[in-house]
């Protein structure tokens, strides 16, 4: 289907369910009871999850295939972002132009950083980008501000232009629509204490982060990528038989700052404001390792692991003493105690702690990344069972050759 | 031409930090071709141990002074460092008043036996494992060290004074015959690059003149040949890790005085270092130093007003502009060797 074989239209077919039924999945426990704090299912975050999916996937296009790990991606999300902002200022707050234009603008500026990155390889390329994203936050921060709002940032005001909007009527507080259905329209679902929540902004970018992991499953089974893992197993064998790499790393670069740009863009269609910290080396780093815990190169890695750190943030860091107390009430004091204490080291305000141990743990046991390390897992499995039978038949065929299907 | 001498100085202090954790960087890159994103929480792990000696120092209790009464008429309670009765007044006073410096000793053990354990613990599975997981690892590393320094000293910075002697400033321009009072300089940013060409002087000699450093040289040159010859390698490794977790601790120690520690210090100084390692060129113990100077004393020039004035808000952007020039005309940094890390 679609030009996929078919493991990749089922992969495709699952994270579509997944994701459409997301405010079901991400609720799994009714409201009021002790752990609804667990419900991951409310419109900011699911927004959140399908939106650094996307900044992930478009990530893996350039670290997982060409193995350039660039340390200033948030610059092109940052970019994408403002080039947001300003279309809806003076255009119009329909999300579409502002969504279009941010892509545009990152791939642009992506283009100019790669052109120049790209003439450097390993970690003299990682320096090269987190200089110039360094250099456009500091920019954004101070000589910038007329364009980037400075330390306030930019959100829509009263009395933006808009030459578009201007026929609906002004005096009315500027909201992000799409055709009129405003990105903060949500329809509850009542059902047996279960409270399921229908955001129309989660599910334009769930729609549009579908289409950004169905481009990039084809990006990946494409002549273009094959030539892509090429530059990563061996730059120098493919120069020596004069093929010039760089088109391909700069186009992979420029797509990979396009999904950024596509990012950025729409967390602005979603919160109407940017500032420049979206730029800052912690949030490229960020992404690296959403990139690196859900597994560089393979398809749904990334996703996972947007997802998993961004719940961490906003869950983890919400769960406070008293709500620890109240989970360990029917204990013994002196046990509860001990509970809450320990606990405590790793949730609310030290949540950062559990990332910690997490990176180290994932990297420890399952080298590759939650993905990676799950299918390597696997496939030994299924391999020592493959030699096994091999064994007991006494047929000397040649031993199975696994797919390199991720 | 004072203005641009003072911010020379001003930015050596900054500098002689960048130079000696980028130095601990690269020794750590050159033996076991490591990327350690968790060498910026040893700097800050060694202001701590400044932090935790100054208040071991000043451990007091309370007793209950006969001969005063505080307004209600009761004896007054005073708190009295164990120091002061141990060794006296005025004695036990200076022995607390020293503790920055006297912090150094201190650390030089914890410091040493951090690095030890991390090495053997944690790095030494990751030798042959791709630098992203080597990245992963050491940042996820350094997060849990921060949060564990957070959980025990606050989020709040410490203020950690020099000791007294140190304390004030001295006019720098009437001492080389300029004009006075146009060059004042704290003497505890002078001390700090005194002590931070000590110390790097002293790594480069450790490196250059005993048998373990040319032991050492000679397995980052060619690690398989020198363990063909039955010299354990590994062994002398580690221990080069643990000495480059100790320059980046006294760096750290040091540096308390200039900057009051907080848990997120090693961060903020981690991302620069990385950028001062590959500039000087990976694998170069010299231009690791000389970057870090250079780019120190650059970002501390171009925030001059003139400067400022003439390139608006070139002191944000000074270091990582140089960063892209350097690399771009220079492939390999400063002074970096072929071969390092392009792959």
């Amino acid at each position: 289907m679609f030009g996929l074989n078919r493991n990749d239209t089922l992969l495709l077919i699952v994270v579509a369910l997944l994701t459409m039924l997301a405010p079901f999945l991400l609720n799994p426990f009714p409201e009021g009871s002790s752990l609804a704090q667990f419900n991951g299912g409310y419109p900011d975050l699911m927004q959140r999850f399908v939106i650094f999916g996307i900044f992930a996937i478009g990530f893996n296009i350039l670290f997982g295939l060409t193995g350039y790990l660039s340390f200033g991606h948030a610059a092109f999300l940052g970019v994408g972002s403002y080039a947001a902002i300003w279309m809806m200022k003076l255009l119009t707050m329909n999300v579409i132009p502002a969504i279009i234009l941010s892509v545009i603008v990152a791939g642009l500026f992506s283009l100019l950083v790669g052109y120049i990155c790209l003439r450097r390889s390993g970690i003299y390329f990682s320096i090269l980008t987190l200089a110039f994203a360094q250099m456009s936050y500091a920019l954004a921060y101070s000589v910038l501000t007329p364009i980037t709002g400075g330390e306030t940032g930019l959100q829509p005001k009263l009395n933006d232009p808009r030459i578009l909007d201007a026929a609906v009527g002004s005096g009315v507080t500027p909201r992000a629509n799409l055709f009129g259905i405003e990105m903060g329209t949500s329809w509850q679902m009542d059902w047996n204490g279960w409270v399921f929540t229908f955001n129309a902004g989660y599910y334009l970018a769930a729609i549009i982060m579908l289409i950004a992991f169905y481009l990039s499953i084809r990006i990946f089974r494409s002549p273009f990528g094959l030539m892509l893992r090429a530059v990563k197993t061996n730059q120098n064998r493919l120069n020596y038989t004069g093929v010039n790499t760089k088109p391909y790393t700069l186009a992979a670069f420029v797509i990979s700052g396009m999904y950024a740009g596509l990012a950025g863009g729409l967390l602005v269609a979603m919160d109407t404001q940017v500032g420049p910290e979206r730029m800052f080396w912690t949030a490229s780093g960020e992404v690296v390792l959403m990139t690196i815990l859900g597994g560089v190169g393979t398809l749904i890695g990334p996703v996972l692991g947007a997802g998993l750190i961004k719940y961490m943030e906003n869950i983890l860091s919400k769960i406070n003493e008293s709500l620890l107390e109240a989970w360990f009430a029917f204990m013994p004091d002196a046990v509860s105690d001990v509970m809450v204490t320990l606990l405590s080291l790793f949730v609310g305000k030290g949540w950062h702690l559990t990332l910690g141990l997490l990176f180290m743990i994932v990297v420890i046991f399952l080298p590759g990344g939650l993905v990676g390390g799950l299918i390597g897992g696997g496939r030994r499995m299924f391999r020592s069972n493959d030699r096994k039978a091999t064994r007991k038949t006494k047929s000397n065929q040649t031993p199975p050759t696994s797919q390199t299907a991720e | 031409m004072d203005a641009i001498l003072l911010q020379i100085l001003n930015g050596l202090d900054k500098g002689s930090a960048y130079a000696l954790i980028a130095l601990g960087l690269t020794l750590i890159f050159g033996t076991l071709g490591v990327v350690n994103f968790a060498h910026g929480a040893l700097f800050m792990i060694g202001a701590f141990c400044a932090v935790v000696l100054s208040r071991l120092l000043s451990f007091s209790h309370t007793i209950i002074d006969e001969t005063r009464t505080d307004f209600l008429g009761n004896p007054l309670k005073v708190e009295v460092p164990y120091l002061h009765e141990w060794l006296g007044e005025g004695l036990g006073q200076t022995v607390i008043e020293w503790s920055v410096p006297l912090a150094i000793l201190f650390s030089i053990p914890i410091m040493f036996a951090v690095g030890y354990a991390m090495e053997r613990g944690l790095i030494r599975h990751f030798y042959k494992r791709p630098h992203a997981d080597q990245i992963l690892v050491t940042f996820g590393l350094a997060i849990v060290l921060q949060e564990i320094v957070k959980y025990f000293f606050g989020a709040n910075p410490i203020q950690t004074p020099a000791p007294p002697a140190f304390a004030g400033s001295f006019d720098f321009g009437a001492l080389v015959g300029l004009d006075p009072n146009t060059i004042i300089y704290p003497y505890w940013r002078l001390i700090y690059f005194s002590f931070a060409v000590l110390i790097i002087g002293a790594v480069f000699a450790f490196l250059r003149f005993t048998t373990f450093g040319m032991v050492v040289r000679a397995g980052m040159a060619d690690r398989e040949t020198v363990g063909l010859l039955g010299i354990d390698i590994d062994k002398r490794f580690t221990l080069m890790f643990a000495l480059a977790a100790c320059v980046a601790g006294l760096a750290g120690v040091m540096y308390a005085p200039i900057n009051a520690p907080n848990y997120h210090m090693g961060m903020d100084f981690l991302v620069l270092s990385f950028v001062v390692v590959v500039v000087g060129g990976m694998g170069s113990l010299a231009g690791a130093v000389l970057a870090g100077f250079l780019l120190g004393i650059l970002e501390s020039i171009a925030s001059l007003s003139w400067v400022i004035d003439y390139l608006p808000g070139i002191n944000q952007i000074v270091i990582y502009l140089v960063a892209i020039i350097i690399l771009l005309t220079r492939p390999r940094g400063l002074m970096g060797r072929k071969g390092v890390m392009e792959d």
